[in-house]
């Protein structure tokens, strides 16, 4: 994974620096976004709209993308951060206010999200929805039944209750490896406050956690992916539109493999991408130009429609697929909209209480 | 080594005129200068500037730690930069067990898998040094292959090989050895597995160059002595092996303290190696002064033994001479 990153950067270092001095008249726009997170039509599509060629790579974590802008001088015109990574990186410097006069389509975004982002960026000045989703359960739906005689897991206690975990430990559980998302779902189980930088707070969440953590096969942020494709595990607590993703590829590979998403009702966490321009970023017109072109409906929904995840675009409805957009696990409704926390930026004192809390977790010292 | 090719150009030179050994000696120097200057710019200038880090302390700003290094404020300003420096990254390390526990533990599992590799790699270098000459390109050859493929590649390769429901124990319970599938994966097994693999050639490579020098005729002349084949062996030839079994040790045991693929893709959750700890203070505290000190004080470790291959090396040339 390091090295693939470390490569993808002297490659991407690379590619910057021949656009730049071999095609000097050239429009580009340098993107940096999620690995697998957009219809690549898309890209060819505003080349061949507007002359600019984009010079696209990817990233698989925030806590890459937050490393390299703080050392600064990434070259990159725009970036896609999760809000609360957004939210601190807006205090450190790192971004440039968003030049709205530019973005004529800001018209078409969707309220819903725009009022909630603003937790993370005050009056939405530094960024633009991308996508957004929710952490949930992603599970097997025949292993679960054979082991628990239920196939709807609508509660986080089904991973979270050592009754439950003790019986799906056989099949198979992954956690994902992230105490940013790990810790307030367990908090929203618990019924404290999801958003807590309260230790006391912090140390049950840990107690709870410290329990089921026999029944767990692997803490790990992506390879629960293939895992629930192929039938290795049969639960995970992880992304939606990564469960999505799982689905999809059992169904190609049409392995007998079910695949389900819920969102538990005691409520969980919904995140934001937002798309932002680094204030050293080289190209700022193109980059503007490129948030514009994504905030176009029949854009945005082309790549929701690809990645299954739900957009802060509202005038895109019209445009996606209808099974995406009546799935309740993309599109929840309002009962379940009201449930869904948000979480803020930690301060350095508290990520070290939650780094430290999930080092504990995770290796048992 | 510098101060012997001095003597050897001196002593070459011994009926030059003395303008042309000056020029010489010059030459001379500048050929030393060459791996010194790539010492300083590829070693010590990057220890500097994280030793420097390591004193500071984090901020949420960009360069995520203060002071950032500015010479815009002249001498003065770098002396106000400098006064702001602390050890307070190095105390923090003394007060968590955690940093301790991940030391001794990285050094354990780099210790044990580089015994593993020895055991393993001695026999194949052996019989590598002991196979008829024509063949003994091929089979060097056969070491170095697996280096065409990705390194990362091939240890995912091992997930497909270790996993439950993996070619090995589908093989073990096709033959009817095993009922139940062993659980290697995501164990420290599967650590082991994974590192004596990938770092199998860098043992290979230099018991081989050890081995394949040594004359037998020792060996039958021991043999001749009243010597049976073990103890010939323990004798002459693993004597004579030590600085290839140095070589290849420390080829092994430096990079594997360090491993973080290898744990991270095999490894289970429990394993706690100083790699991970780096990882997580870097990215996820953004506390780059407690990630520079980890890894200053990681450095220091990984230093001895490289100080000490550096002297018996040194010792070795000399008794060659």
């Amino acid at each position: 994974m390091i090295r693939k990153a470390l490569w993808l950067t002297a490659t991407s270092a690379l590619a910057t620096l021949m656009s730049v001095s071999a095609f000097a008249q050239e429009r580009v726009v340098n993107v940096y976004n999620w690995s697998d997170y957009i219809d690549d039509s898309i890209l060819a599509d505003f080349t061949k709209e507007t002359g600019i060629k984009v010079v696209y790579d990817v990233y698989d974590s925030n806590e890459i993308l937050e490393t390299k802008l703080l050392a600064g001088g990434t070259g990159y015109d725009v970036v896609v951060p999760t809000g609360s990574f957004l939210q601190r990186q807006i205090a450190a410097g790192v971004y440039q206010k968003l030049d709205k006069s530019k973005l004529p389509n800001l018209k078409n975004m969707w309220d819903l999200v725009s009022e909630r982002t603003k937790v993370f960026d005050p009056d939405n000045e530094y960024s633009i929805n991308y996508m957004w989703g929710t952490i949930g359960i992603g599970y097997n739906v025949n292993k679960v039944k054979e082991v628990l005689g239920t196939d709807k897991l609508d509660s986080w206690k089904f991973v979270f209750d050592p009754e439950y975990a003790a019986k799906l430990k056989d099949c198979g559980i992954n956690f994902l490896d992230s105490p940013t998302d790990m810790i307030p779902v367990t908090l929203a189980y618990l019924g404290l406050n999801p958003d807590s930088h309260d230790p006391a707070d912090i140390a049950k969440a840990e107690e709870t956690l410290l329990k089921v953590r026999p029944f767990v096969r692997k803490f790990h942020s992506s390879e629960f992916i293939n895992g629930l494709a192929n039938g290795d595990i049969c639960a995970a607590v992880g992304w939606s539109g990564d469960v999505f993703q799982a689905r999809d590829r059992a169904d190609e590979a049409n392995n007998g493999v079910e695949l389900a998403y819920t969102i538990p009702k005691e409520g969980t966490q919904m995140w934001f991408d937002q798309m932002a321009i680094p204030a050293d970023a080289p190209h700022v017109e193109e980059a503007h130009e490129f948030l514009n072109y994504i905030m176009k409906p029949e854009v945005i929904a082309k790549s929701s429609n690809y990645v299954h995840y739900a957009n802060g675009n509202k005038a895109s409805q019209e445009f996606l697929d209808k099974d995406l957009l009546n799935d309740p696990a993309v599109y929840p409704d309002d009962e379940t909209l009201g449930k869904l926390f948000v979480n803020t930026t930690l301060d350095p004192k508290t990520q070290r209480v939650f780094t430290r809390t999930w080092t504990k977790i995770v290796t048992g010292q | 080594m510098s101060d012997t090719a001095i003597a050897a150009s001196q002593t070459g030179n011994g009926n030059a005129s003395p303008s042309a050994r000056a020029l010489n000696a010059v030459k001379s120097r500048i050929v030393i200068i060459v791996p010194y200057l790539w010492l300083l710019v590829f070693f010590l200038i990057p220890f500097v500037i994280v030793f420097k880090i390591s004193l500071s302390q984090s901020a949420i700003s960009m360069p995520p730690y203060t002071p950032a290094l500015d010479f815009s404020g002249g001498l003065s300003g770098i002396l106000q930069q400098l006064s702001q420096l602390s050890f307070d990254s190095y105390l923090w390390l003394t007060q968590d067990a955690l940093y301790f526990n991940a030391y001794v533990s990285s050094l354990t599992i780099a210790g044990v898998s580089t015994v593993l590799t020895l055991l393993v790699g001695y026999p194949i270098a052996y019989g590598m040094a002991r196979a008829p000459a024509t063949l003994r390109p091929t089979l060097l050859m056969l070491v170095i292959l697996p280096f065409w493929t990705s390194f990362l590649i091939r240890v995912y390769a091992w997930i497909g090989i270790l996993k439950p429901e993996g070619l090995l124990n589908q093989f073990l319970q096709g033959i009817g050895l095993i009922n139940e599938p062993l659980i290697i994966m995501n164990t420290n097994t599967a650590i082991y597995i994974g590192i004596v693999y990938s770092y199998l050639p860098f043992m290979i490579l230099p018991l081989y160059s050890a081995l394949e020098k040594m004359d037998y005729s020792l060996i039958e002349a021991a043999q001749d002595l009243g010597c049976t084949p073990l103890s010939a062996f323990w004798k002459v030839t693993f004597p004579l092996s030590i600085p290839g079994v140095i070589a290849g040790c420390l080829l092994v045991f430096i990079p594997a303290v360090g491993e973080f693929v290898i744990p991270d893709l095999l490894g289970g959750s429990q394993t706690l190696m100083i790699g991970r700890t780096l990882w997580n203070e870097f990215f996820n505290n953004r506390d780059w002064p407690v990630a520079s000190a980890v890894a200053i004080i990681l450095l220091l470790l990984l230093v001895v033994p490289i100080m000490i291959f550096q002297h018996t090396q040194a010792r070795a040339q000399e008794q060659d001479r």
